[in-house]
């Protein structure tokens, strides 16, 4: 019990670290994308969902995870989905070569 | 579960978090960022795969379903919500993320009922406190940016005292929960509070206070998930939460300190709320000229810095304005968008706007970049921004805005102020902008007089120079 604790606090105290470090570096012309990738990352807690709404829990449970797997979907689905679609909007000039971007 | 299939969910687990940084890492230029994307995809595919091959799972049916529910939900919002509904969208799904984590963790308070150790308990307590007040206070800023409820912020007497007082409420259940984590009935009342403070919380802050609170329910919605990672003991969650947490602070830390304001300033200052009556400005004479004047000036321009705000967005000019700089392109007159960090309605919001209407990246400025080129500035012309350009900022050092970093437009040649009249923007003062010599004053609807200058610059004969 302690160890998982001890375990998540390891966990949680570098992400937070390398999230500080990380999207620092990010400009404020990515802002936007910015947020809606780390929702469609949050949509995570799909993972939480799933196991709640599939392990048989009894009839709340499964009537609250799908809920939960529904409403975290929609965050991974269209959070990465509209992220791409706006990245794809942000363009270098039309002088310099076009082809460069990935 | 045998050894090889703890074996891979660990590897699925390692590489999702990889996934994650990377995805985070790519994001910081333009080029990477698509790269970024497919990362994020693949480390959450790699997630779900490992969960779903976890023994736990028994019956996949809901699952399915609710899947397949929320991928056309989530791909219709994509594909068919404009982009210029982004803020809103955004303020949805951060309501979303929130609502997942709150619901799977009310339902492990109940499913183990009195075998919670204290620590899980507080945890959850604190989870379903966090992500129920995101639930609400997110659907009360999707209200407010799509016209739904009252864009001002809405304050009254002793407000503040009792949205402390909710939440204090909310915090003193959270420890009675870890004290004596039997006691189910204390759920609904901290669900309660909880979505009550959510609504309390945003129903105070004014429209342009919240890039800063959409970043700040982001971080929100993050920590619950992290704290549901916790309480369930799930790796990958704690990861993925802290992540999302960080970002959103760190944005609303950027939001913050691009206004020179405190986070508590923003969350209890009511500052949109003190504008004054419209008619109580003083009378000055300001210099009102036409878009034919603006095009003669625009003629022999060598650089014209536009500066995009708010009103730009709620007017949809975007596109006339990217037109109008196609245009003096063309001539050989050299354009640059200043975009400063809290213009709009969330973080990057003009800067997503003017790209998808086909702004090449490179001609977007921030404000460090380009205040420097506001001295050789032939023609600034302020398009639906306020406060960001206010003068008084530097030197009023009563004012609200004192000390918040502007764009020196003040230092241009010219100056142009395409307005729709002369109220005040969401500071409540007047902008002193206005009224200096080199400012001119084109008042209308920012898309109908962008629309009117790229016509007036369309009719000037071709340059001789190029």
């Amino acid at each position: 019990m302690t160890e998982r604790i001890e375990f998540g606090m390891w966990i949680f105290m570098l992400a937070t670290f390398i999230g500080f470090e990380v999207i620092r570096r990010v400009p404020p012309l990515l802002h936007t994308p910015l947020m809606s990738l780390t929702n469609a990352i949050s949509g995570i807690s799909l993972v939480g969902s799933i196991i709640l709404a599939g392990a048989g829990r009894g009839t709340m449970a499964t009537v609250l995870g799908t809920t939960a797997v529904c409403a975290s979907t929609i965050n991974v689905v269209g959070g990465f989905m509209i992220t791409d679609r706006m990245l794809k909007s942000f363009k270098r000039g039309s002088r310099k070569a076009r082809g460069d971007a990935p | 579960m045998s050894a090889w299939s703890d074996v891979l969910l660990i590897a699925l687990y390692l590489g999702a978090s990889a996934g994650f940084i990377l995805s985070l890492k790519w994001l910081s230029h333009p080029t990477t960022a698509r790269r970024g994307v497919r990362a994020g995809e693949l480390g959450m595919a790699a997630a779900i795969v490992g969960t779903l091959l976890q023994g736990d799972i028994v019956d996949f049916r809901w699952i399915l379903i609710a899947v397949f529910v929320g991928s056309a939900i989530g791909a219709a919002l994509a594909i068919f919500m404009p982009m210029t509904a982004m803020p809103q969208r955004i303020a949805l799904s951060h309501a979303f993320g929130a609502l997942a984590a709150a619901l799977v963790g009310t339902a492990e308070f109940l499913l183990v009922r009195g075998d919670l150790d204290s620590f899980t308990a507080g945890v959850l307590g604190l989870e379903m406190l966090l992500g129920y007040l995101t639930v609400t206070g997110s659907l009360v800023a999707f209200g407010k940016l799509q016209g739904v409820v009252r864009d001002r912020a809405w304050v009254f007497r002793g407000q503040n005292l009792m949205n402390l007082g909710v939440l204090a409420v909310g915090l003193a259940l959270v420890v009675a929960l870890t004290l004596s984590p039997s006691s189910t009935e204390l759920l609904a009342p901290l669900i309660v509070v909880a979505l009550l403070f959510g609504v309390l919380f945003v129903i105070r802050i004014g429209g342009a206070d919240m890039p800063t609170v959409i970043s700040l329910l982001n971080s929100f919605a993050g920590l619950s998930g992290a704290a549901l990672g916790f309480a369930i003991g799930n790796p990958i969650l704690i990861l993925a939460g802290a992540l999302d947490g960080s970002s959103g602070f760190l944005l609303s830390m950027f939001m913050c300190r691009a206004m020179n304001r405190s986070m508590v300033n923003v969350v209890f200052g009511g500052f949109g709320a003190s504008a004054h009556a419209p008619g109580a400005v003083e009378e000055r004479p300001v210099r009102i000229t036409s878009a034919e004047e603006v095009a003669m000036l625009l003629d022999t321009a060598g650089l014209v810095i536009v500066v995009p705000g708010y009103g730009m967005a709620a007017a949809q000019a975007q596109h006339k304005v990217r037109e109008l700089s196609e245009l003096l392109a063309r001539r050989g007159t050299e354009v640059k968008f200043a975009i400063h960090p809290v213009a709009g309605r969330m973080p990057g919001h003009m800067n997503v706007l003017l790209a998808e209407a086909n702004v090449p990246y490179e001609q977007l400025f921030d404000l460090d970049d380009v205040n420097p080129d506001f001295p050789r500035c032939d023609v600034a012309i302020v398009i639906g921004a306020n406060d960001v350009v206010n003068p008084a900022a530097r030197h009023d050092a009563d004012g609200p805005i004192y000390g918040m970093p502007i764009l020196d437009v003040d230092a241009a040649r010219s100056v142009v102020v395409i307005k729709r009249s002369m109220r005040s923007g969401f500071s409540g003062i007047e902008n002193e902008l206005f009224y200096l010599p080199q400012t001119m004053m084109l008042f209308g609807d920012a898309r109908q007089v962008a629309g009117d200058l790229v016509h007036e610059v369309s009719k000037l004969p071709s340059p001789v120079l190029v």
